[in-house]
C-alpha cells in the first residue's frame, strides 16, 4: 500500500468560461521509502497537487488516499487530526505565525494535539538542530532572515513522527549547501521509511529523489526511470 | 593540457611511473574522466622534450619521471592563471534543438523533454554518487559538484528554450532568423 496514492485526480477552479483547470486526471503513487520530485514551469499545478495530497484542498474529480484512508470520506475533525499527526507540510508561503517564536511555531501541531508543553518544546529542540538552528529557537520569525525562515517551516514540518512529508519549493530562499541539507533531510525521512513529495523548479534538489515527474498544464507528462547505478557513469562513453 | 598539468601536479607530490600516474589520476576524480596510458606516456615525452621533468637517470628503471624546476614554475603559473575558454565549444544538443525548429515532422518542445528528462537521469546518477560519497573527500566533492552544475545548466537553458517556444505562438516560417546575425566563433 502506498503512503500516498491519487488516482485520476482532477481539479478545475471556478465555472462556466472562467474555469482554470488546474490538474488534469494525475495519477501519482508515493511509498514509504520513496521521495519523489515534482518539476514543471509556474503555473502548472505543483502546488495545487501538493495541496490536495495534504488534504487542504478538494479534487473536483478523482480519489486521494493517505495511508489507505480516503481523504474525502474522512470528517473535518479526522481531516485535521490526520493533516496534524501524519503530514507534514512546508508551504511555499511559508506560514509562519508571527506572534510565536520558532520553537513554539514547531511545536504548535503537538501541543494541538495534546502533547505536554515541555516535551514538544524538547522534540521542537530536536527537529531545529536537525536544519542547524536550534540556537534560534527563540527568536520570532520577523527577526529571522529568509533562509532561517525557511528552516523553521522545514522543522515544523517534520517535527513528531509523519509519514507523509509534503514540500513546496522548501529551497526558494536558501543557499546551495544549505539548501543541500534541506534536501539530506528530506531524503532522510524516506530513508527512515517515509514518504515525501518535493515540489522543486530546481533540477539540482530534484535530483536527490528516486522518482522525478514532469507537470505541463496540470498533466503528468513524463517521468525519470529509476536511474541505473552509478558505475555506469564510470564507463567511458 | 588538463592532462599535462595534471600530470605535473602528481610528479611535484612525488617521482613516479606512467602506470602509477595513470592509476593516481583516476583515482582522484572518481574514475569519471578515464585516461589512457598512451596517452599518459605521450605526454610525458613531451613534458619532457620540453624540460619540465626528466626520467631519474640514476634509477635502474628508466621510466621512473621526476619534476624539474621548470616544470614546478610551470605548475605554479597554472594554478595562478585563472582557466578561460576561449571560445564555445560546438555542442550537439544545441545544433539539435536549432535544427529541430525549422522541421515539420516532429515537435521541438518533445525533443526538448527528452533531453530534460535525460540530463535529470544523469543529474540523479551524480547525485547518488555524492550522497554515497564521504562528506571527507572534498576533493571527490568538488568534481561532483562541477559535474552537478553542469547538468543543472543545462535543464534551466533547456526550460528557458521551451519557455520561449510556447511564448513564441509563431508560424514556423517566422522562427528562422531573417539576417544573419553576428559571428561568434566556434571551436571544432
Ligand atoms: N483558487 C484558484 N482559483 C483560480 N485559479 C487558480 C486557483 N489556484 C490556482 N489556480 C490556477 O491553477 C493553475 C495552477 O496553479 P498552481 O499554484 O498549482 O501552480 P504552480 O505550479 O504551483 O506554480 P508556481 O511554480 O508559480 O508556484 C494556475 O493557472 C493558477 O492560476
Ligand atoms: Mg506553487
Amino acid at each position: 500500500m502506498n503512503v500516498l496514492q491519487m488516482t485520476d485526480v482532477t481539479r478545475i477552479h471556478g465555472a462556466g468560461h472562467t474555469a482554470v483547470t488546474a490538474l488534469r486526471d494525475v495519477t501519482l503513487g508515493v511509498a514509504s521509502g520513496e521521495l519523489v520530485a515534482v518539476m514543471g514551469p509556474s503555473g502548472s499545478g505543483k502546488t495545487t497537487l501538493l495541496s490536495i495530497a495534504g488534504g487542504l484542498d478538494r479534487p473536483t474529480a478523482g480519489s486521494v488516499e493517505v495511508e489507505g484512508a480516503e481523504i474525502s470520506a474522512l470528517r473535518p475533525s479526522e481531516l485535521a487530526r490526520l493533516r496534524r499527526q501524519r503530514i507534514g507540510y512546508v508551504f511555499q508561503q511559508l506560514n509562519l505565525i508571527d506572534g510565536l517564536t520558532a520553537a513554539e511555531n514547531v511545536s504548535l501541531p503537538l501541543e494541538l494535539d495534546g502533547v505536554g508543553r515541555k516535551q514538544a518544546r524538547q522534540a521542537a529542540l530536536t527537529a531545529m538542530s536537525a536544519v542547524g538552528i536550534e540556537e534560534l529557537a527563540d527568536r520570532y520569525p520577523q527577526d529571522l532572515s529568509g533562509g532561517e525562515q525557511q528552516r523553521v517551516a522545514i522543522a515544523r514540518a517534520t517535527v513528531g513522527k509523519r509519514s507523509l512529508l509534503l514540500a513546496d519549493e522548501p529551497t526558494g530562499a536558501l543557499d546551495s549547501i544549505t539548501g543541500e541539507s534541506v534536501l539530506r533531510l528530506l531524503r532522510g525521512h524516506a530513508d527512515a521509511g517515509g514518504a515525501s513529495v518535493l515540489v522543486t523548479h530546481d533540477a539540482r534538489f530534484a535530483a536527490w529523489a528516486d522518482r522525478v515527474v514532469f507537470l505541463r498544464d496540470g498533466r503528468v507528462v513524463d517521468e525519470t526511470n529509476t536511474p541505473e547505478g552509478p558505475e555506469s557513469l564510470l564507463v567511458p562513453r | 593540457m588538463s592532462v599535462a598539468m595534471s600530470l605535473l601536479a602528481l610528479l611535484d607530490e612525488s617521482p613516479n611511473y606512467g602506470l602509477q600516474l595513470r592509476n593516481l589520476f583516476e583515482e582522484r576524480t572518481g574514475g569519471v574522466w578515464p585516461l589512457n596510458v598512451g596517452q599518459v606516456y605521450t605526454t610525458l615525452a613531451r613534458l619532457e622534450r620540453d624540460g619540465f621533468v626528466r626520467r631519474r637517470p640514476s634509477d635502474a628503471d628508466e621510466k621512473l619521471y621526476e619534476m624539474l624546476p621548470a616544470g614546478r614554475r610551470r605548475l605554479r603559473e597554472w594554478f595562478a592563471t585563472p582557466t578561460r575558454k576561449d571560445a564555445p565549444e560546438r555542442d550537439a544538443l544545441v545544433l539539435k534543438l536549432v535544427l529541430a525548429l525549422g522541421r515539420s515532422d516532429l515537435d521541438a518542445a518533445d525533443v526538448i523533454q527528452a533531453e530534460r528528462k535525460a540530463a535529470v537521469e544523469l543529474l540523479q546518477q551524480y547525485t547518488k554518487l555524492k550522497r554515497d560519497g564521504t562528506e571527507h573527500d572534498l576533493g571527490w566533492l568538488f568534481l561532483l559538484d562541477s559535474l552537478i552544475f553542469q547538468a543543472e545548466a543545462r535543464v534551466r537553458w533547456l526550460d528557458m528554450c521551451e519557455e520561449r517556444l510556447t511564448r513564441t505562438q509563431q508560424p514556423k516560417s517566422n522562427r528562422k532568423p531573417s539576417r544573419p546575425r553576428e559571428r561568434i566563433e566556434v571551436k571544432s
